[in-house]
C-alpha cells in the first residue's frame, strides 16, 4: 500500500511535467496537422538557461525561490521566442508542402537545437541547485516533497489557465476556429498566420515551465534531456488522442501513474529479474497498445458532422 | 445600372486556373450596392470556384474591385472587416463549437467595438432565427443540414456585411427549409445588404434575385434582368426544366 500511494505521487509528479508538454504537441498537431517533434528540445533549452541564470545570480543574496522565478522568466522568454522563431523560419515556408516534408524538418530541428545546446553547455550532466523548500512531508506511509507540490500546482494551475483561454476567450475560439476549418476562419478574419505564432509561443512557455520543473525534480540537466522526454510527452499527446487538449492533460497523468506504477512493481512481478531502470519501457508499450487498439486516443472522437 | 459612380463590386476578366486547367475564363460581371444579383448555371460551370476567388481563397487574375479597393491586393482575412462575407458552399460551420460560438466567430473583426454589442446582434440573430436560440449551446456539427444553413448565413450577418456572398444555399435541403433560407436571405436584402446569389436552383435565384448571370463551362453567356431571364427560351429548358 504504501509503494502504491508514494508510486502515485510520484507518477502524478511527472505526469504533470508530461501534461505540460504534450499540451504543445497536441497544440500544434490541432492547428498544422504536425508532429513538432522539436518541441523535446524546447524543453532542454528551457531548463538549461533558466540553469545558467540559476548560476549568474547564485552569488547574490537573492531567495533561491526568487532566483528560480527570474529563472523561468528568462527561460520562459527564449523559449517563447525560439518556439517562434522555429515556426517562421522551419514550418511556415513549408506549410503547403507534402507532410512529410515538415514531419522530416521537424526532426532536422531538433538535432539541430541539440547539437547548439551541446556545443553551447557541452556534453557532461549539469546538476540543478535545489532552489525549493526541500522538507517533505507524510501521507498515508508515503513521502511528498515541496517540490512535488509545487510541480503538481505550477502545472495544475498553468493548464487550468490554457484551457481557460482556449473555451473562453476570443482568441481560443479563433484558434478552435482555424484548427477545424482554416479557410472559414480565414473568411472570418482570422490571420492564420498570427494564430500560429501564437500557438508555438504558447506552448513554447508550457515547455520552459516543464524543462525548469523537471530540472528541479531530478536535480539534473543535460542537453539531451528533451529527447526521451519530447517522445514521452508525444505518447501522452497519443494517448489522450492528438489534438485533443483535455486528452493531453488526461494522457500525460495517465502516463506518469502508468510508468511510475510500473516501475514500483516491476521487480516484484518479474521475481527481480527486471528493476525499475526498466521504466521506460512502459511509456512505449502504452504507445504501442494505443496505436494499435485505439488510434484515435481516449479522448480523440470527433463530433460527426452532418452535410 | 449604376447608381453613384462605381458598383460595389466590380469584377472584370476574372480567370481562375487549377493547375494548368482553366476553371473560370475570363468573366466581368457587377453588383451595386444593396442589389441583389444571381449566378447561375450548371454543376461545374465555375461558380463557387468564382466566389472563391472572390474571398481570396484561390489566386485569380483580372481587375477585381470592391468598394474602391483592390481585391488581389487583400488576404482573405482582412475582406470581412470591410463588409465583405462569404457563406462558403456546404456551409461550413465549426461543427466542434456551440451555435453561440459560431456567432461570436462571426463578429471577430469587429475589433473596435464593445462586447455587448456583439452580444445585443447575437440576440437579433436569435429573434430572427428562432431554431438557433433554441440549440444556442448546442454543438454546431449536431445541428440540421438547414439549421446549419441558417447559423452560417447569421454568422455571416455577424460581421455586419454590405456585401454578402451566398454560395448554394439550397443545396441538399429540404424544399420547406429552403423556402426558409430563401425568406431569410430576401430579409437581409431588403435590410439594404448587396447580395451576391451563387445558386443551381435558377427559379429560385431569379425570383429572388433582381439581375442574374448565367454561367457555362468557365464563361458567362448571358447576363439580363431577372424578369428577361425567366422568359427567355435558352434559360428555360436549360435550367428551368420546361420545354421551350
Amino acid at each position: 500500500m504504501e509503494t502504491f500511494i508514494q508510486q502515485l505521487i510520484n507518477g502524478l509528479t511527472l505526469g504533470s511535467i508530461y501534461a505540460l508538454v504534450a499540451l504543445g504537441y497536441t497544440m500544434v498537431y490541432g492547428i498544422l496537422g504536425l508532429i513538432n517533434f522539436a518541441h523535446g528540445e524546447v524543453v532542454m533549452i528551457g531548463a538549461l538557461v533558466a540553469l545558467a541564470v540559476y548560476k549568474a545570480l547564485a552569488a547574490t543574496l537573492l531567495p533561491p525561490p526568487l532566483i528560480l522565478l527570474i529563472g523561468f522568466a528568462v527561460a520562459a522568454l527564449v523559449c517563447t521566442a525560439l518556439g517562434w522563431t522555429i515556426e517562421r523560419i522551419a514550418y511556415r515556408p513549408l506549410r503547403n508542402a507534402p507532410r512529410l516534408a515538415p514531419l522530416i524538418t521537424a526532426i532536422g530541428v531538433s538535432i539541430v537545437l541539440q547539437q547548439l545546446a551541446m556545443l553551447f553547455w557541452g556534453r557532461s550532466y549539469h546538476s540543478v541547485p535545489a532552489l525549493l523548500p526541500a522538507e517533505s512531508h507524510d501521507i498515508l506511509g508515503a513521502r511528498i516533497s515541496d517540490v512535488q507540490i509545487i510541480i503538481m500546482l505550477a502545472a495544475a494551475l498553468s493548464m487550468t489557465g490554457l484551457i481557460v483561454l482556449v473555451q473562453r476567450s476570443k482568441l481560443g475560439r479563433a484558434m478552435r476556429a482555424t484548427a477545424e476549418k482554416p479557410e472559414v476562419a480565414a473568411l472570418m478574419g482570422v490571420d492564420a498566420n498570427k494564430i500560429i505564432a501564437l500557438t508555438f509561443i504558447i506552448g513554447s512557455a508550457l515547455a520552459a515551465l516543464a524543462g525548469v520543473l523537471v530540472s528541479a525534480n531530478y536535480g539534473i540537466a543535460h542537453y539531451q534531456m528533451g529527447f526521451l522526454l519530447g517522445l514521452k510527452a508525444f505518447t501522452a499527446a497519443v494517448l489522450g488522442g492528438i489534438g485533443n487538449i483535455g486528452g493531453a492533460v488526461l494522457g500525460g497523468i495517465l502516463l506518469g501513474i502508468i510508468e511510475a506504477m510500473g516501475a514500483g512493481y516491476i521487480g516484484d512481478l518479474t521475481g527481480g529479474v527486471l528493476g525499475s531502470h526498466y521504466q521506460d519501457i512502459f511509456c512505449f508499450m502504452v504507445l504501442i497498445a494505443v496505436l494499435v487498439f485505439r488510434p484515435s486516443g481516449l479522448m480523440g472522437e470527433k463530433v460527426s458532422e452532418r452535410a | 445600372m449604376s447608381r453613384n459612380g462605381t458598383p460595389l463590386l466590380d469584377i472584370r476578366d476574372l480567370e481562375v486556373h487549377y493547375g494548368g486547367i482553366a476553371a473560370v475564363k475570363g468573366i466581368s460581371f457587377t453588383v451595386e450596392a444593396g442589389e441583389t444579383v444571381a449566378l447561375i448555371g450548371a454543376n461545374g460551370a465555375g461558380k463557387t470556384t468564382t466566389l472563391k476567388a472572390l474571398a481570396r481563397l484561390l489566386p485569380a487574375k483580372g481587375t477585381l474591385r470592391y468598394d474602391g479597393t483592390d481585391l488581389t491586393t487583400l488576404p482573405p482575412h482582412a475582406l470581412v472587416q470591410r463588409g465583405f462575407s462569404l457563406v462558403p458552399e456546404g456551409r461550413g460551420v465549426f461543427a466542434r463549437m456551440s451555435v453561440t460560438e459560431n456567432l461570436q466567430m462571426g463578429a471577430y473583426g469587429r475589433k473596435s467595438e464593445r462586447k455587448d454589442a456583439i452580444e445585443q446582434d447575437i440576440e437579433r440573430m436569435f429573434e430572427l432565427l428562432p431554431r438557433l436560440k433554441e440549440r444556442e449551446h448546442q454543438l454546431a456539427g449536431t445541428l440540421s443540414g438547414g439549421e446549419q444553413q441558417m447559423l452560417a448565413i447569421a454568422r455571416a450577418l455577424m460581421g455586419r456585411p454590405r456585401l454578402l456572398l451566398l454560395d448554394e444555399p439550397s443545396m441538399g435541403l429540404a424544399p420547406l427549409m429552403v423556402q426558409k433560407i430563401f425568406e431569410v436571405i430576401r430579409d437581409v436584402a431588403a435590410q439594404g445588404v448587396a447580395v451576391l446569389l451563387v445558386e443551381q436552383n435558377a427559379s429560385l435565384a431569379l425570383a429572388t434575385a433582381s439581375r442574374a448571370y448565367v454561367m457555362e463551362s468557365g464563361r458567362i453567356t448571358l447576363a439580363d434582368t431577372s424578369a428577361n431571364l425567366l422568359a427567355d427560351p435558352r434559360v428555360q429548358s436549360a435550367y428551368l426544366g420546361e420545354v421551350g
